[in-house]
């Protein structure tokens, strides 16, 4: 990205001021190299969602963005509803409350490297992964029902976790406002077979050691210290998801026309949130986040009983669950007033602070826990939402490394047979069924997720807690 | 122009492009480059035939409709499909697709596709043809 087009608000914020169709400025955050390494899509994506009506404050870019689907991948856009605000389906995108789950398991690096080996197979070969894999719950159309109403709680009362899970996810486990009967028979046709699976593409189940704490009081806080061994899983909300994407994707470019919204690009099709399409989108969408929190909460089930297996001294406790492909409707604070926002978070984590009425007492203290996943040779990191992070971006902060070229590329680079022995040469089983598809996922295919985590921290977006880093990873 | 497809590069995902003679002929190719994102066509036999049928109100939308529907009987089936006889008519398209149930050892299929976007989505006239192209998220 050329950065004489953008003006330096700050070492870790760049501005481009609103002009033409664009109802707010844009602003990203990131070092100096991440925005010269950055996509210029980014700034095209993030200046046409900024010309979308309704939406306040800022169009934002987080220091991870890239090229997405209207949306940046990495954006973030607050609507107003009483001020003609939308909501995007592209703007939330086809993965549906894509996020992260972390799980403590009260084990060391010298518990898990003795039993690594079959940990990996006994991982593989429970947990379904890949493409075509199916899981082992099926659900009937009443069951359906409860579970898109009821999300990883309505698991956990079938016995799939512990209660006290709940209080680690965010909503409770159960997103409100969930409308089952807006879920078209398709898309819960498309989940019929995929209750607790994890998918394939950039989706993974990784054991991870934590080898660097930043923050030591926040980090015993979460009960993170070096050495420990936690497991985080990434997923989202399956077939079902991707098929209410697909479903309103379309329904909204042809609504967007009919109400005479012109869209710079047809992937930010949108309706007004007081429309029909708009509420229906809603209803269908946060069934969906409770289908992905569901699917999380149903692999960490599963995850429990490998690990009750193999190492039966385990106990996996919840750390927190994070999703990053959502709108949410939240409060917050803009010019002095408190304003009811339907926040899109498009590849960016919500990061509430220190004493937000939404977290859990035993979170007051520290803030939520904001879980940012590296590629498969990397790190990921464990980061901590700030109480400033509302002022800068809505309360939100990064994701993931993100992606430094295409698949495309990268397959033409790494063969997947490679990157398996390059990795166990360092210590780390990949077990996979696709070579191609670990090849497509290479490390070296995505940025350098450190500098990506140093300027959320330095920005004041999330503060860095803690890094992880894989023993085993199961990819699909 | 003889038909074919390939594959474009986009920033996190991968984008598919159909070459033809005819509209349809492209979109033939662009579903065969859709099916080469997940395995190598060739391998996949066209033993069991499938229609599918679907209407947008534009070439684009249709065109992004066609490969999310493969994308849906892909899914729901657990199929693969190579090979592909689309028609087209005003705003509404029917074909018959062919392919196979997958096969996890034989196939290797390297990754699900969720969906097809409507980023670089185009439908256009070129010389001696046409070329649809557009962008899927996996």
């Amino acid at each position: 990205m050329d950065l004489q087009r953008l003006n330096c608000r700050s070492e870790y914020e760049w501005e481009i001021p609103a002009r033409g169709a664009m109802r707010v400025p844009v602003v990203i955050f990131g070092s100096e190299a991440l925005l010269r390494d950055m996509d210029d899509k980014v700034y095209e994506q993030a200046a046409n969602v900024a010309a979308l009506p309704g939406i306040v404050g800022a169009s934002y870019a987080m220091p991870d963005a890239h090229w997405g689907y209207g949306f940046p991948i990495g954006g973030v856009a607050a609507f107003d509803a009483d001020e003609g605000g939308v909501v995007s389906a592209g703007g939330v995108g086809f993965d549906i409350s894509c996020g992260v789950r972390c799980l403590r398991t009260g084990l060391t690096r010298a518990d898990i490297l003795p039993v690594q080996r079959r940990l990996a197979e006994a991982l593989y070969a429970h947990i379904p992964a890949g493409v075509g894999s199916h899981g082992a719950i099926r659900l009937d159309a009443r069951e359906t029902d409860a579970m898109l109403a009821r999300g990883a709680r309505w698991a956990v009362d079938r016995g799939w976790g512990w209660e006290a899970d709940l209080e680690r996810v965010e909503e409770g486990g159960a997103m409100a406002g969930a409308e089952p009967r807006q879920v078209s028979p398709e898309a819960k046709k498309r989940q019929r077979d995929e209750m607790g699976t994890l998918g394939s593409g950039n989706h993974y189940l990784e054991v991870q050691e934590v080898t660097a704490v930043y923050d030591t009081a926040i980090a015993a806080a979460y009960g993170l210290i070096p050495g420990d061994v936690v497991v985080m899983i990434h997923c989202g909300s399956r077939g079902l998801g991707h098929q209410i994407g697909t479903e309103f994707l379309k329904r909204m470019a042809i609504a967007a026309s009919q109400e005479g919204i012109a869209l710079p690009d047809r992937e930010l099709a949108c309706a007004p949130l007081n429309s029909e399409v708009g509420q229906e989108y809603l209803g269908a969408m946060r069934a969906a986040i409770n289908c992905a929190l569901a699917n999380r909460q149903i692999l960490t089930h599963l995850v429990r009983q490998v690990f009750s297996d193999v190492v039966p001294a385990a106990r996996l406790a919840l750390l927190y669950d994070v999703s990053h492909n959502t709108c949410k409707v939240e409060e917050h604070r803009v010019d002095g007033r408190k304003r009811r926002l339907y926040v899109h978070r498009k590849g960016a984590t919500r990061a509430f602070g220190p004493g937000h009425p939404e977290l859990p007492k035993s979170l007051q203290a520290t803030g939520q826990p904001v879980l940012i996943g590296g590629s498969m040779g990397t790190g990921s990191y464990v980061l901590a939402g700030t109480r400033e992070s509302e002022e800068r971006a809505f309360s939100s902060a990064c994701h993931g490394a993100g992606r430094a070229m295409s698949r495309h590329q990268a397959s033409k680079i790494w063969h997947g047979r490679q990157v398996i022995d390059e990795l166990a040469s360092r210590g780390i089983l990949i077990r996979s069924p696709s070579w191609r598809g670990v090849a497509e996922e290479a490390p070296g295919a995505y940025k350098d997720v450190a500098a990506v985590v140093d300027s959320a921290d330095a920005a004041g977006l999330a503060r860095k807690v803690a890094r992880l880093e894989p023993l085993v990873c199961v990819k699909g | 122009m003889t038909p074919y497809w390939e594959h474009f590069a986009h920033g996190a995902d991968i984008g598919v492009r159909g070459f033809g003679s005819t509209k349809a002929q492209a979109f033939e190719q662009a579903a065969l480059a859709l099916t080469a994102v997940i395995v190598d066509p060739a391998a996949v036999a066209p033993r069991e035939a499938v229609a599918v049928e679907c209407e947008a109100p534009d070439d684009e939308l249709l065109l992004a409709d066609w490969l999310n529907r493969l994308i849906y009987e892909m899914a729901i089936r657990d199929m693969l499909f190579s090979r592909f006889a689309v028609e087209l008519y005003e705003h509404r398209l029917a074909a018959q697709v062919w392919g196979e149930g997958t096969d996890l050892q034989r196939h290797h299929p390297a990754v699900e596709i969720k969906g097809a976007t409507y980023t670089a989505l185009a439908v256009k006239p070129v010389a001696g043809g046409w070329v649809v192209q557009t962008v899927v998220d996996v």
